[in-house]
C-alpha cells in the first residue's frame, strides 16, 4: 500500500476477479478460505453476503464483484474468501480465484491510469504491470467503509 | 521517560487506591480515632502521590500531596476527625476520581484544584473547616495555629503552676531566611537569647533535630518568662538571617482547648491497645488476601481464549459424531474424556470472567453518606453479599440503575429524622443493599424501612396522569399499585429535588434492567419500608435463545422476551388496517411475519392451515412473531457482529451454532414500536 512505497518491492496476494487481475498487500491479508458456510444477514447491502463463523469470529463477507458492479457469478472450487484486517475489523472477500503471491518492485507501480475498467476509481490505489501481467492495486479502506443502517424501519 | 506504556497500570491502581482511601475514610468516620486507619490512608495518598508525579499530573500530585498533609495531621493528633473534615476529604478524592477516570480517557486529568486545596490547607492549619465568611480570619491566624504546640501533661502542669507565680507563658515562632546558612548556629544563638529571659519548656521540632538542621525553616519554642511579648521579639530579631518571629502569648484557655482534645483522647486510652491489636488482626488478614496471588489479565484476551474455546466445543461435537459412527471403543473413550474435560474448562472459563458485585457497590457506601448529609436525613448502609459473583458484561451496566434506586430510597423512601421520630422509628433509616445468587440468576434486592409507597397518593397521581383509569383503579392489589412507580411519567414527591429527578427515573431503571434481560419488583408497605428487587441473569454473554427456522435459515430469539409459543390455525389471522392480528388470549396483537421482514428468499411454501408463533413482549407489549418452525430451546454464546456490519436492523447479535454455523438473534425491541 502507500506507504509501503520508499521499500523496494511489496509483496502482494493476487486474486481474480473475472478476467482482470487485481492485488492487495500481504500485510493486510490474514488467512484464504475456501468458501464456508455464510449466513445470510437481512437489510444489509447487497454485497454484503452475510456472516461466516472464522475460528469462533464472527466475520463479514463482502462479495468484490457485487461491491464493483461486475455481474455475479456462483460459487465454485476456484472461489476463494480472503480475510483481511482492517484497523477496526476483520473483512472476507469472494473472489474468483487468489492465484500467487509475488513481489512488486515499487516502482512498477503506477497511479491509475483514468479509466480502469468498470470500477469505481477511488477503489484503485494504483496500477503495477509485472511481466505480461496488469495488476490493479486496491484501496482497501474505500472499499470496506463500515455498513451504516440502511434501513431504519422494517414494516 | 515514556509513560504512556505505564498509563494503564497507573489508571488501575489510581483507581484501586481512591477505593481504597473512600472505604478506609467512611471507616474512620465511625472510628474516628482508630489511627491504624488513617494511616492506610495516608499510604495510598502517598501512593497516588508518587505515581501522579512521576507520570506527570501534577494537579492530581498538588491535590493528594495537601491530602497527606491533612492525614498527617490527623495521625500526629493535631487536629482530630469530623464529619466536617472529612467531607473535605472525601470531596479531594471525589476530585481525585475524576481526575483519573478524565485521564482514562484520554484528557490531561487537569482540573481546577485550589479552592479544595484551599479548604485542605485550612483544615491542616485551623483543625476545623470554617464557614467561607470566616475564612478570613483563619488565614490571619494562619501562622499562630499552625504552629501552635501541643502539651503533654507535664508540661502543662509546669505552665499553669508559672500562671500561679506570675509568670507568662509565649510561643515564639521564628522563620529563618531562605538563604541562611548556618541554621543550627542561629537556632543556637535563638535559644540562648531566650533561655536568659526565662525557661523553654518545649521546642517542635526537638533541640536535637534543630540541632542537626533537620528541620525548614520555622520552628517554635514554648517560653515562661516575666517579661513581655514584645521584649522578646525584639530580643530575638537581633539574631542575623532571621526573616520574622511572632509571639503568641499562651493561655488557659488555650491550654483548655488541648486540655479537652487530651481528655477525649484519655477515655479512649484505655482502648488504644485493643484498637491496635485489632489494627494488627486486619492487617493480618489483608495480609492473608495479598497472599492469594493475582495477575491483571486483559478482558479481550480472555474473549480470545473464550472464543478458542468454544471453536474447540465445536470440533468435540463433530468428533463426538463421528465416534457414535465408527464405534471403537478407543475412540470412544477418548471422546469422553475431552468432553469430561473440556466441561471443566468452561467452566474455569467462565468464571474467569466473573467479578464480585463489590466493584459496584463500593461507591455506595460514599455516595449514601453525602446524598444523606444532603438531604438532612440520617442513613445507614448494609451491603451484605458484596462477594457475589457476576459477570463483568452484567456487572458494567448495572451501576447506574442501582444509583438511581438508592437515591430514590434516600429521597422518597427514608423520611427526615423528625417524622422518623414522630412515627416511632429509630431516627437513622437503614437501608439495605443485598446480593445473591439463585439459580441461573443474581438478586439484588434495595431494602428501606422508610414510608414505603402511599397507596391513595400514588393511585390519585396515576390517575391524574393518566396511567391508569379510576375503575381500574379500585381493583388493583398493592402490589400492583407500588409497581406503578415503575410506570413512565411518574413521580409522587410533590416537590422536585435534584437528588432522584423529575420522575423519568424508575422507569428508566426498569427499562435498563429489562433491556439487560432482568426484571424489576417492588414491594412496599406503606409506613414499614419498600424492597426493591432486581433479577438479573449471570452473564450477558451466554444467554438462553429459542431457535427457529425461517426457510432454511436459523434464528435465535431471547427467551427472556419470549412470553409463549404456540400453533395458530390461518383462519384465526384477522386483518386490521393491513396488519394482521391475532386475538391472544383476550388480547389483540400483531401479528409479524419474520420471512418478510429479514427478506428470506421465497421459497414455495404450501400452508398446511396452520402457522407457528412466538409472541414476545417489549415490556407491556406484545406481538406474535410468524415462523416456519420451532427447533427448541439453547444456550448459547453471545457475539457481536463486528464493527464492519453497524446497527443491522432488528438483529442484536450473532452466535455460533454446534454445527458451525452463525445464527442471527432477532431483537425484538427494535420489531416492536
Amino acid at each position: 500500500m502507500t506507504d509501503k512505497l520508499n521499500q523496494k518491492e511489496v509483496k502482494v496476494i493476487v486474486f481474480q476477479l473475472l478476467d482482470m487481475e487485481y492485488a492487495i498487500s500481504v500485510d493486510t491479508v490474514q488467512s484464504i478460505e475456501k468458501v464456508l458456510s455464510i449466513t445470510r444477514v437481512p437489510k444489509t447491502p447487497a454485497y454484503v453476503k452475510g456472516v461466516i463463523n472464522l475460528r469462533g469470529i464472527v466475520t463479514p463477507i463482502v462479495d468484490l464483484r457485487e461491491r464493483f458492479g461486475l455481474t455475479p457469478k456462483e460459487m465454485d472450487d476456484s472461489t476463494r474468501i480472503i480475510i483481511v484486517t482492517l484497523d477496526e475489523y476483520d473483512v472476507g472477500l469472494i473472489v474468483d480465484a487468489a492465484n500467487d503471491v509475488l513481489d512488486i518492485p515499487v516502482n512498477a507501480i503506477e497511479p491509475q491510469p483514468a479509466v480502469v475498467g468498470s470500477i469505481e476509481s477511488d477503489f484503485v490505489s494504483g496500477v503495477a504491470k509485472v511481466g505480461k501481467h496488469l495488476l490493479v492495486m486496491l484501496n482497501l479502506d474505500k472499499i470496506l467503509e463500515p455498513v451504516k443502517r440502511v434501513t431504519s424501519d422494517g414494516f | 521517560m515514556d509513560t504512556n506504556q505505564y498509563l494503564e497500570m497507573f489508571i488501575d491502581e489510581s483507581k484501586e487506591h481512591l477505593q481504597a482511601c473512600n472505604e478506609h475514610l467512611l471507616e474512620l468516620e465511625k472510628n474516628p480515632l482508630d489511627l491504624a486507619i488513617v494511616n492506610e490512608v495516608f499510604r495510598s495518598a502517598h501512593t497516588l502521590k508518587g505515581m501522579s508525579a512521576t507520570m506527570g499530573y501534577e494537579d492530581i500530585a498538588d491535590l493528594t500531596h495537601m491530602m497527606e498533609n491533612v492525614l498527617d495531621a490527623i495521625r500526629n493528633s493535631k487536629i482530630r476527625v469530623t464529619s466536617e473534615i472529612l467531607d473535605v476529604v472525601l470531596q479531594a478524592v471525589d476530585y481525585l476520581e475524576e481526575m483519573v477516570m478524565d485521564i482514562a480517557s484520554g484528557g490531561s486529568g487537569k482540573k481546577d484544584v485550589t479552592k479544595l486545596v484551599e479548604s485542605l490547607n485550612r483544615i491542616e492549619v485551623g483543625g476545623a473547616v470554617v464557614a467561607e465568611t470566616a475564612a478570613a480570619v483563619v488565614l490571619e491566624d494562619k501562622g499562630s495555629l499552625k504552629d501552635s504546640l501541643s502539651y503533654d501533661g507535664y508540661e502543662m502542669t509546669v505552665i499553669s503552676q508559672s500562671f500561679d507565680q506570675g509568670f507568662s507563658t509565649f510561643e515564639i515562632n521564628v522563620k529563618l531566611r531562605d538563604d541562611c546558612l548556618l541554621k543550627a548556629a542561629r537556632v543556637y544563638m535563638v535559644f540562648e537569647i531566650l533561655e536568659k529571659s526565662g525557661e523553654i519548656v518545649k521546642s517542635e521540632p526537638k533541640v536535637e533535630r534543630l540541632e542537626n538542621e533537620d528541620f525548614n525553616e520555622t520552628f517554635t519554642v514554648a517560653l515562661i518568662t516575666k517579661e513581655d511579648a514584645d521584649v522578646l521579639k525584639a530580643k530575638v530579631l537581633k539574631v542575623s538571617e532571621i526573616e520574622s518571629v511572632s509571639v503568641i502569648p499562651v493561655t488557659t484557655d488555650y491550654l483548655m482547648r488541648d486540655t479537652s482534645e487530651e481528655s477525649a483522647e484519655e477515655t479512649e486510652s484505655i482502648t488504644p491497645t485493643i484498637i491496635e491489636e485489632d489494627a494488627k488482626k486486619g492487617k493480618r488478614n489483608s495480609g492473608v488476601q495479598s497472599g492469594n496471588k493475582t495477575i491483571r489479565v486483559n478482558i479481550d484476551r480472555l474473549d480470545v481464549l473464550m472464543n478458542l474455546f468454544e471453536e474447540l466445543i465445536i470440533d468435540r461435537g463433530r468428533l463426538q459424531s463421528i465416534a457414535s459412527e465408527i464405534h471403537n471403543p478407543e475412540l470412544n473413550e477418548t471422546v469422553e474424556r475431552i468432553t469430561r474435560v473440556s466441561g471443566d474448562l468452561q467452566n474455569i472459563i467462565l468464571n474467569m470472567r466473573m467479578i464480585p458485585v463489590e466493584t459496584v457497590f463500593n461507591r455506595f457506601p460514599k455516595m449514601v453518606r453525602q446524598l444523606a448529609r444532603d438531604l438532612n436525613k440520617k442513613v445507614e448502609l448494609e451491603i451484605i453479599g458484596a462477594e457475589t459473583e457476576l459477570d463483568r458484561t452484567v456487572i458494567d451496566e448495572i451501576g447506574d440503575p442501582l444509583v438511581h434506586l438508592i437515591r430514590n430510597a434516600l429521597d422518597h423512601g427514608v423520611e427526615s429524622p423528625a417524622e422518623r421520630v414522630a412515627k416511632g422509628k429509630p431516627e437513622e433509616g437503614t437501608v439495605t443493599l443485598r446480593a445473591y445468587h439463585s439459580g441461573n440468576h443474581v438478586f439484588i434486592e434495595l431494602e428501606d424501612d422508610g414510608a414505603g409507597v402511599n397507596r391513595e397518593r400514588v393511585l390519585a397521581k396515576a390517575i391524574k396522569s393518566g396511567i391508569v383509569t379510576k375503575e381500574t383503579a379500585e381493583t388493583l392489589t398493592d402490589r400492583q399499585v407500588a409497581e406503578l412507580i415503575l410506570a413512565s411519567g411518574f413521580s409522587t414527591a410533590e416537590k422536585i429535588s435534584d437528588v432522584s429527578g423529575r420522575g423519568v427515573g424508575l422507569d428508566v431503571v426498569k427499562n435498563t434492567i429489562e433491556s439487560l434481560g432482568g426484571f424489576m419488583s417492588i414491594e412496599s408497605k406503606e409506613g414499614q419500608g419498600s424492597l426493591f428487587q432486581v433479577q438479573l441473569p449471570l452473564t450477558l454473554s451466554i444467554i438462553s435463545v429459542m431457535l427457529v427456522e425461517l426457510k432454511k435459515e436459523v434464528f435465535a430469539i431471547p427467551l427472556s422476551s419470549i412470553i409463549e409459543t404456540a400453533i395458530i390455525q390461518t383462519s384465526d389471522i384477522m386483518n386490521a388496517h393491513n396488519q394482521q392480528v391475532i386475538d391472544f388470549r383476550g388480547n389483540i396483537i400483531p401479528l409479524l411475519n419474520l420471512t418478510e421482514i429479514f427478506e428470506i428468499p421465497e421459497q414455495n411454501s404450501e400452508s398446511d392451515g396452520y402457522q407457528s408463533v412466538v409472541i414476545v413482549r417489549k415490556g407491556e407489549r406484545l406481538a406474535g412473531l410468524v415462523v416456519d418452525s420451532f427447533i427448541g430451546q439453547q444456550e448459547i454464546v453471545l457475539k457481536s457482529l463486528g464493527n464492519y456490519l453497524q446497527s443491522v436492523f432488528a438483529i442484536s447479535g450473532a452466535t455460533i451454532l454446534g454445527n458451525g454455523q452463525v445464527a442471527l438473534i432477532v431483537d425484538c425491541n427494535a420489531l416492536i414500536k
